[in-house]
């Protein structure tokens, strides 16, 4: 009974990972980039869902929406200004500007909400269901609820429309995609978009489990998601799914059974294992260099 | 081409101008309080009827994770100069930077405030920074007396075999291993609150580490059952259902918690929300959680401390000191403000009986101001008869404070 309770909780866990991992995978996949601002945009979406809820007495779904709102607008600014005039420049230069603006969103979270920590107001549903002597919080279950939304629907988004082949297309081959007629640039402004979307929904999610808001909230679940994408081979969105989920389930499992001071030595050692048998990740594709 | 060139060099400058706009952005931040409070320390000297103010220096972390402590510690230091600089008489002066709880941004403080020449200072408001600008203090031959630096590491050379003491760093608050130790002296007398007891601490942090070694050694001792042990560290300092449900499971009916208060706050919502209601007890890093911005402090009710003050006690000492921090902060003060309150008033009572002068020298107000800590008796808010060992380290008695209805309330025993 024990078991099935930790690995319940790791599946909450894991899919407020996941959530996270597709934003960085996503962007990856489609942009050729690492965006390490991802977990402070989470950071942004924890303040202002906290705000909506606090000082404007929103529910939590249309908190979670202006969170939303505001993310994206946020998402697609920080690409225009930043990533955008780099896309012909070194990746390094455009990692090195993706870890500058993680920066500078967490010091202007500081000096604009103070770096004292607040609590996130408990604006889930509270309580848990019980089957038999069995129970699991309602808001593990919505957290698991959501991310396998999320997933469904990306999925279809991606298959099924347009802009979705589009995108497949630019991650294939972006030279190609141009020739077609394909819009790049407005394909990646829409995948930060819906990446920084999908980092708002994440930090309610994140925030109600946890309820701590500080500047520098976004870094530890940011690295965590981006270890998620890799494990479960960066830039494919079922890769990371699973990588998250299966980080969140470990690390629980690790700190219930075996320590809770190695859980995050076990976690790591993990992934390097992962990636020696298979260095692009468990659904990673693998790549022929073209020369 | 050129021009595409020329564009790229004019936005690679333009982008690099921004970092540094956003930098200094960043360093204004920290700067601009202690600005502020030079700026108000400066006007007091103005009104000064007897010459020259000596100088009284101190960091602590004013933004950053840890500002409660040390916006708590300045507000109640300036309380305290202000009472007693409108006595008349010998004026003081106090500079407090912040150093954001960071041991290099404590380094920086200290140069500021040592250019600044300061002959007597509270050191550090916490730990880690304090270990780091101890060996300085002593280089420069300078006293000072940390309000609630606790770790050993504050007052020793070598904290791991409590040996070679800087001896001019003091302590106005217990050392870690004191705090542990009478933690399990205190659940072993009290086995009312309960028997089974499990610790949850920070492994990654000497304060909590500090504490529970000893607290571990003296449990064992006493005869106090620790029935599990968990640990969590800075890049898991979030996810608290594992410890909580082995808490439960191992059947445990106190949780001793020597960490700070943001991490309790998330196990104390997480066990509310498992439905598992031991006896939570904690240190003076427990102190703070009452004014955890949003927190439900109804979570926090009957949860015991043990630190040396609680500003319920009704002598008058702590009644005046109380309603006149109220009345300027809008706070109950926490224990950190009321050993930053003593702190201010042991020096000026080491002062006056040394019969130091604004004239001297910082080295003769360290040899002057050790000699009067190591034999006074000095009475404050934070305990009677307190007595300072040669070491830096304070004697004096702890006491139980239990969370009732969103307010300290001391136990009587």
């Amino acid at each position: 009974m024990e078991f099935i309770s930790y690995l319940v909780n790791g599946l909450g866990l894991g899919s407020v990972y996941a959530i996270i991992a597709l934003g960085y995978t996503m962007v990856y996949g489609i942009a050729k980039m690492l965006n390490f601002a991802h977990g402070d945009v989470i950071m942004v979406g924890a303040y202002i869902s906290f705000f909506a809820l606090m000082n404007f007495g929103l529910p939590i779904i249309p908190a979670t929406l202006v969170a939303i709102v505001c993310c994206t607008l946020l998402g697609v600014t920080i690409e225009k200004l930043a990533y955008k005039p780099l896309r012909q420049a070194s990746s390094l230069a455009v990692l090195i500007t993706a870890i500058g603006v993680s920066y500078f969103l967490q010091n202007g979270a500081q000096l604009l909400w103070s770096s004292a920590t607040k609590v996130y107001p408990s604006a889930m549903p509270a309580g848990s269901l019980r089957i038999g002597e069995f129970s699991i919080s309602w808001l593990t279950l919505i957290t698991i609820a959501v991310c396998l939304l999320i997933m469904a629907a990306l999925t279809t988004f991606i298959n099924k429309t347009k802009t979705g082949r589009a995108m497949r297309a630019c991650s294939e081959d972006k030279g190609a995609a141009i020739l077609m007629g394909i819009n790049v640039n407005f394909i990646i402004s829409v995948t930060f978009a819906i990446g920084s979307g999908l980092a708002a929904i994440a930090s309610v999610l994140l925030c109600s489990t946890y309820p701590s808001v500080f500047p520098t909230l976004g870094a530890m679940p940011g690295i965590k998601a981006f270890t998620a994408a890799v494990f479960g081979g960066i830039g494919s969105i079922p890769g990371a799914f699973l990588g998250g989920l299966l980080l969140g389930i470990i690390e629980i499992l690790a700190k219930a059974y075996i320590s809770t001071q190695l859980s995050d030595a076990i976690v790591f050692a993990v992934l390097i294992v992962v990636l020696l048998i298979k260095p692009t990740g468990l659904l990673g594709k693998k790549l022929s260099v073209k020369v | 081409m050129r021009n595409a060139t020329l564009l790229k060099k004019i936005f690679a400058m333009t982008a690099a101008a921004a970092m540094v706009v956003s930098l200094a952005a960043c360093g204004s931040s920290g700067g601009s309080a202690p600005a502020a409070t030079t700026a108000a320390a400066a006007e007091a000297p103005a009104e000064a009827a007897s010459g020259a103010a000596i100088k009284i220096g101190g960091s602590g972390p004013l933004t950053g994770g840890a500002a409660v402590y040390g916006i708590a510690v300045k507000n109640a230091a300036e309380l305290a100069v202000e009472e007693i600089n409108a006595k008349g008489g010998q004026q003081y002066e106090l500079k407090f930077e912040d150093d954001a709880h960071d041991p290099e941004k404590a380094v920086t403080a200290y140069g500021v405030l040592k250019d600044w020449g300061m002959q007597a200072s509270l050191a550090t408001v916490t730990s880690a920074p304090g270990a780091a600008v101890a060996p300085m203090y002593k280089d420069d031959h300078i006293f000072g007396i940390t309000p609630s630096g606790s770790s050993l590491a504050v007052v020793y050379e070598d904290p791991d075999n409590a040996a070679n003491p800087f001896g001019n760093v003091f302590q106005m608050c217990f050392t870690d291993p004191n705090q542990g130790v009478a933690s399990a002296d205190y659940l072993a007398a009290h086995t009312d609150l309960g028997s089974k007891v499990a610790v949850i601490y920070k492994n990654d942090d000497n304060y909590s580490s500090g504490i529970f070694a000893k607290f571990k050694a003296e449990a064992a001792v006493k005869g106090l059952e620790i029935v599990y042990e968990g640990t969590f560290d800075d890049s898991n300092a979030s996810d608290f259902s594992v410890q909580i449900q082995k808490s439960q499971a191992a059947g445990a009916d106190i949780v001793y918690l020597p960490i700070y208060y943001e991490p309790a706050s998330l196990i104390l919502t997480k066990a509310a929300a498992e439905g598992y209601a031991p006896t939570f007890f904690g240190n003076d890093g427990m102190d703070g959680i009452l004014t955890l911005e949003g927190f439900d402090t109804s979570l926090a009710e009957g949860v015991y401390l043990l630190t040396p003050f609680s500003a319920d006690a009704s002598d008058d000492l702590t009644k005046n000191f109380v309603t006149k921090y109220q009345e300027r902060y809008g706070d109950i003060p926490n224990q950190f403000a009321a050993d930053s309150y003593d702190c201010i008033y042991a020096i000026v009572q080491a002062i006056e009986a040394e019969g130091l002068t604004a004239d001297k020298s910082p080295s003769e107000f360290c040899d002057g101001l050790v000699k009067q800590f190591t034999s006074m008796t000095f009475n404050g808010l934070t305990g009677q008869d307190m007595t300072w060992a040669a070491t830096g380290e304070v004697s004096k008695a702890p006491k139980a404070v239990i969370i009732k209805d969103g307010a300290y309330v001391g136990v009587e025993d």
